[in-house]
């Protein structure tokens, strides 16, 4: 296989607070492949977006990253500081924001956002950048682009904004697309097309993409892999029709138990007890040890097991286990 | 937009009409102009005279009407004190004032806008953290102290800058201004320190604070994102968005400036309309009085439709006449 676009090793994010160190991503490795999306799943506060922040460095302080390496096509990323790590934002690493509303200046019409960033990255002339503009507006489906460049944000519905959002984030060709909870504020119609539109751009021109969510069924229809994060922590990673449909991690089958689904009825939906743990107390051994039927001493002891063949850091993954 | 615009026009000249009563009406309630204006020696004809010579024995209704009716031709009347008419004293004293206002103006806009982007961008720096305690000063000191203190310190010990009064002024076609010569400028920096201090602090602070909660947009987010440099994100796409609330307030500051050059022009001897008016109060002045009122309150008026017009530019949401949107 060829080398990932994005190989994330051991990465750790620190915050310290008054109460000590709290570490919203603790030890997560994954790889992403040019052209393959990647979802990242869990809860709020599970570490997803945090760790994408990290990639694209734009953690708040004072989080950083404490430990662990971030490549990006073979260069280590994840030191970079200032304006060597701007040159590669926009450039080589596009972001997609969750809410479309407010993700785009309104006082600046959106040709002009457009064209400021091609300007910002590549050495074209500002014709050049204008042309390309429509061109990227038309590429992600907005009727009428030659004229819509001149509009300002607020004359476009949200589904129409999440498009030119995602025009945005890839007008420079980055190689990799971070797009964090891209639909969550989207009517359930729209997120359908937006998810769509997202496939097909990066499937042509070979991004990888991080596709951060809760939302499983965007994880169903659009990933090739998925990563699930439960504190922090990487819970299980796999080809996405294996993690949903055989999961090996109890974390994971609780989750993929407690999604409704229409064929169900309406019949009571599973829980999983309790709740996460907050990140200054996350207990010993397995974060999940708390909540999990199948928990022994070995996990509120020992070190979890990292992932390496298997998919998911459990001492007893689940055999062969259907969703209910 | 047009009909915007008319419409406020329109608010504006009923505020004017108001005021225009209340300016009016200080003649009746304040005090009778007739005892100041002749001296101890006066006989009754004398007084009966003046009485009609200036209007004084006709009936509210026709005064009002005549006074409104000269007011919109520049025309209120003459001054009780010097004789002369009051359009003609407060064109000469204009330009002192104007003058005054305006390199106060730009000094607190220009000062104002600058140090407030820095010390948001700059949030935790030392620098910045000084300049916001400093600005403290300039929101809390009065304004005659301020000017008193900066008295004492360049006119009275170091000697460097006059302490009252304009210098030397160039007459341009009826326009005497100080900006010509050399002791015209000198003139000119403690007074427009003095006046401008407490605008150019208060907008400092409000652009700092608009701009920090600016910053923390997630369009601001998206723009360092798509990795523009620092420049393009502070001051095209964050500073743009702090200026809709800080115009408001510029202008109604502006307003202010000139209303208020009263206490710096007397602290200063600074012959502008402000010191006019002081003077005018004085010596119940009234027809001086009521120009000023009406003349600071088309100011004001007049500053506040520009604003709202400004919006317009800066602004694409208002602009409604050209949405294309669902």
């Amino acid at each position: 296989m060829a080398d990932p676009v994005l190989s994330i090793r051991d990465l750790s994010v620190e915050i310290p607070t008054r109460h000590g160190i709290v570490r919203p991503v603790d030890g997560v490795s994954y790889d992403i492949q040019a052209g393959e999306i990647l979802g990242i799943v869990g809860e709020s506060g599970a570490g997803k977006s945090m760790a994408g922040n990290a990639v694209i460095g734009l953690l708040n302080p004072p989080a950083h990253i404490s430990k662990g390496e971030i490549w990006l096509k073979g260069q280590r990323i994840d030191h970079l500081k200032g304006d060597a790590m701007r040159r590669l934002r926009g450039k080589e690493i596009g972001m997609v924001f969750q809410d479309p509303l407010t993700s785009l200046n309104p006082l600046l019409r959106i040709g002009d956002q457009l064209t400021e960033t091609m300007l910002t990255h590549l050495p074209i002339s500002r014709a050049e950048a204008e042309k390309r503009a429509v061109a990227a507006l038309e590429e992600v489906g907005i009727p009428g682009a030659a004229e819509r460049v001149n509009s300002y944000p607020h004359e476009f519905s949200g589904g129409m904004r999440q498009r030119v959002v995602i025009a945005l984030a890839l007008c420079a060709e980055p190689s990799l697309v971070i797009a964090d909870e891209p639909t969550t504020a989207l009517d359930v119609s729209v997120q359908a097309q937006i998810i769509a539109l997202l496939r097909r751009l990066c499937r042509d021109r070979g991004t990888a993409v991080m596709l951060i969510t809760h939302d499983m069924g965007v994880i169903a229809e659009a990933t090739d892999r998925v990563a699930v994060m439960y504190a922090g922590r990487l819970a299980e990673l796999g080809p996405v029709r294996d993690v949903l449909t055989h999961p090996q991690h109890p974390y994971t089958h609780g989750l993929m138990a407690s999604t409704p689904l229409a064929s169900q009825g309406k019949s009571r939906l599973h829980q999983i007890p309790g709740a996460m743990p907050r990140l200054d107390a996350v207990p010993d051994g397995c974060a999940f040890n708390s909540r999990c039927p199948h928990a022994t001493d070995k996990c509120r002891q020992a070190p979890v097991p990292r992932l390496r063949n298997g998919q998911a850091a459990c001492w007893y993954p689940l055999v062969d286990e259907k969703v209910i | 937009m047009l009909a915007y615009i008319i419409r406020r026009a329109g608010q504006s000249a009923l505020v004017l009409l108001i005021v225009g009563l209340v300016a009016f009406a200080m003649f009746r309630f304040v005090g009778d102009p007739i005892d100041n204006m002749l001296g101890q020696e006066r006989t009754a004809e004398d007084i009966e005279r003046l009485r009609a010579q200036l209007g004084l024995d006709q009936p509210f209704v026709v005064q009002y009407y005549k006074f409104l009716e000269g007011a919109v031709q520049g025309n209120f009347g003459v001054s009780y004190r010097q004789g002369r008419p009051v359009a003609e004293i407060l064109l000469e004293r204009a330009p002192a004032t104007l003058e005054l206002a305006m390199v106060s103006g730009v000094l607190a806009i220009l000062f104002g806008i600058a140090l407030g982007v820095f010390t948001a961008i700059r949030r935790d720096g030392w620098l910045a953290n000084v300049i916001m305690s400093a600005s403290l000063i300039g929101v809390s000191l009065p304004t005659f102290l301020i000017g008193i203190l900066l008295i004492y310190l360049f006119s009275v010990e170091l000697g460097w800058l006059p302490s009252f009064g304009r210098g030397e002024t160039v007459d341009l076609g009826g326009w005497s201004t100080g900006f010509l010569t050399e002791s015209g400028l000198k003139a000119l920096i403690l007074p427009s320190i003095t006046l401008g201090l407490y605008q150019m602090t208060l907008i400092m602070r409000l652009v700092r604070s608009e701009m920090l909660e600016v910053l923390r947009q997630d369009y601001i987010r998206f723009a360092r994102a798509r990795g523009l440099r620092d420049r393009a994100v502070n001051f095209r796409h964050a500073l743009k968005n702090t200026m809709v609330p800080v115009i408001t307030v510029i202008g109604l500051q502006l307003g202010a400036i000139i209303a208020f050059a009263i206490i710096t022009e007397t602290v200063f001897q600074w012959p502008g309309v402000g010191l006019l008016f002081i003077n005018a109060i004085q010596f119940v002045d009234i027809p001086v009085m009521a120009a000023y009122l009406m003349l600071i309150s088309v100011m004001f008026v007049g500053i506040n439709l520009l604003v709202d017009i400004l919006y317009f530019f800066i602004d694409p949401r208002l602009r409604a006449d050209r949405s294309g949107g669902h």
